[in-house]
């Protein structure tokens, strides 16, 4: 009985040949252009990046060989005597964002499993919908309302409370002015609430259908099925979030501006007015009166845009940890 | 159809279902089924898509209720206890489910099955890691897993995913297990184990297994009820069924006229 010859043999047969009919084949159908035409793109927004990082760089040459890393630990910013240091800057961005977190997350995240979880669809989607609109706010206008609404109330009824019960903790001391750390973290906060909120919320929709019912079928309660199987389940995607809106903390520039008070001072208390690196590059880029000034403020880009970087970086590496320990994402 | 209380006086009725109707907002999917599920034994659901078998399942342990304007009308006891009003939390506790989908939770083999122990809060005076061991091995799963405990879930393949899903399903020690279709995903390697667990399982549990596949049925089955268009068209022993069906629809649909 004759073997048939095998598929297989039939293709080495047809060589080389074969592999070009084959390419203009794709070529035909397409394939190969949009291959080409998206990695043109992909391509080009990283060369974008790597450009972006490289003119920063570049630019701050002076500032960067007369202070060295001491520009990263010196709290005076001169520009009279044309003295340059970052800390009071990064402490205060970095100060801000972290308090805009503590305060966003819980409420973003629990808003999150209120709407996604429990919440009639129909309320859930006029909810979002209205909070997702808080994202499209230009951040001027947060600003401005931080200053006539927000700071007064700051001023008037928080900070005294603040201080009388919690006066004892070295962040709810010293005299209150209403604008400061603390103001522009609530800013901050109510900015970076509908980052966290949307994104959860579509994590927490996304949960198979199967995850709740494994549990609920075992006897768990709703709130049990919640917090312990949906909420786990979603865990990356709710930490994605909150980096999001932390690096959307992090680069806010004109609300904060409006009400840290911009002083180049670093102080425990967050009653206490403050700088960070966006605010001080809006404010004197404009102004900036010799070279050195100019590239001190482009070295505080830099700054800025790495300290961003390697925020990202850390949450990836995170996330990547907590999913790797038999808790993993399918 | 006078048929369709014997099987269960011939032993003792774990769970009694009369006049049940049930509706998906104004779609009618059940009408009037009455059946008793025998305890200790395996009881079959049989039919084409559609056919209202996997409704009638959920209804057993209320998890259509997570079904917006899903409504069950008509008498369901358990143990002569009405279903309908019993806590549901208890209720399910004491009638587990298998999902078609194998649905292990994004946790580790181990946390896996201790989830339901947790939330029930476990039999005071033994140790977690022992219920989940007796547990594993009753769901046959023990000798394949007992090296990798602390590994995620997705690790195991198809089957044994499956096989944990009941492990996890058997730690609460339910009275009633209900299997919507368990091996619908799984190849017949995967299968045949799962069905020898049913029958190692029948010892000491009540089963309820909706299949597509006749012949699982006909291999596993105690009792086998048809059910065709929403109504249940045939209840009786399973060798009765399959052998001298009283009704021309079953006879086709065994016989692979149609479904």
């Amino acid at each position: 009985m004759a073997t048939p010859p095998l598929v297989i043999d039939q293709l080495h047969a047809a060589g080389r040949g074969g592999r070009v009919r084959a390419f203009i084949e794709r070529l035909r159908s397409g394939d190969e252009i949009a291959h080409l035409i998206t990695l043109v793109f992909a391509a080009s927004i990283f060369l974008l990046t790597v450009l972006l990082v490289y003119e920063l760089y570049v630019n701050c040459a002076l500032p960067r060989h007369k202070f060295g890393w001491g520009f990263f630990f010196s709290r005076t910013w001169d520009p009279v005597f044309e003295n340059f240091g970052a800390l009071p800057f990064i402490y205060g961005t970095v100060v801000t964002s972290l308090v805009a977190l503590l305060i966003a997350v819980p409420m973003g995240v629990g808003a999150a499993i209120f709407l996604a979880e429990l919440a009639p669809p129909h309320l859930s989607d006029a909810l979002t919908f209205v909070i997702e609109l808080l994202a499209a706010v230009p951040s001027v206008i947060f600003g401005v309302l931080g200053i006539f609404v927000l700071v007064p109330i700051l001023r008037s009824q928080v900070e005294p409370f603040l201080k009388a019960t919690l006066g004892f903790l070295p962040f709810f001391q010293g005299p209150i002015y209403g604008i400061g750390y603390l103001a522009a973290s609530v800013v901050l906060a109510i900015m970076i609430v509908p980052f966290v909120l949307s994104i959860s919320r579509e994590v927490l929709l996304a949960v198979p259908r199967e995850e709740r019912e494994a549990a609920l079928a075992l006897g768990a309660t709703r709130w049990e099925a919640t917090w312990k199987v949906v909420v786990p389940y979603a865990r990356a995607g709710i930490f994605g979030s909150v980096c999001l809106a932390l690096a959307r903390a992090l680069g806010e520039t004109m609300a904060v501006t409006m009400v840290i008070g911009n002083e180049p001072k670093i102080s425990a208390s967050l009653f206490a007015p403050g700088y960070s690196m966006a605010a001080v590059i809006a404010n004197e880029f404009a102004e900036a009166t010799g070279d050195l000034h100019v590239q001190a403020l482009i070295e505080l880009g830099l700054v800025l845009f790495v300290l961003t970087m390697i925020i990202n970086a850390l949450a990836r590496l995170l996330i990547l940890l907590t999913t790797k320990q038999g808790t993993a994402h399918p | 159809m006078v048929s369709q209380e014997t099987p269960a006086k011939r032993s003792t009725a774990k769970i009694q279902v009369r006049g049940l109707n049930f509706y998906y907002g104004p779609r009618q999917a059940l009408y009037d089924i009455s059946l008793g599920i025998a305890e200790k034994k395996i009881t079959a659901l049989i039919g084409p898509s559609g056919c209202g078998k996997s409704t009638f399942l959920r209804t057993l342990n209320r998890m259509h209720e997570l079904v917006r304007q899903a409504r069950a009308e008509g008498q369901l006891l358990l143990d002569g206890e009405d279903i309908m009003s019993m806590d549901v939390t208890r209720l399910r506790r004491r009638v587990g489910m298998v999902f078609q989908k194998s649905n292990p939770f994004p946790k580790t083999i181990f946390e896996n099955v201790a989830y339901g122990l947790r939330v029930n809060g476990y039999p005071k005076g033994r140790p977690l890691a022992d219920l989940v061991e007796a547990s594993l091995k009753r769901a046959a799963l023990w000798d394949e897993v007992k090296d990798s405990l602390h590994k995620s879930a997705y690790a195991l393949s198809g089957g044994q995913q499956q096989r944990l899903c009941i492990a996890r399903a058997l730690a609460v020690n339910p009275e009633v297990l209900l299997l919507d279709e368990p091996c619908s995903a799984l190849d017949p390697i995967a299968t045949a184990k799962i069905e020898e667990l049913l029958f190692a399982l029948r010892e000491s549990c009540t089963i309820v297994i909706v299949t597509h596949n006749m012949q699982q049925a006909a291999r596993v089955a105690d009792y086998t009820g048809f059910f065709l268009m929403g109504r249940l068209v045939e209840f009786d022993e399973t060798k009765v069924v399959f052998t001298r069906p009283r009704r021309r629809e079953t006879e086709d649909y065994i016989t692979g006229r149609f479904g």
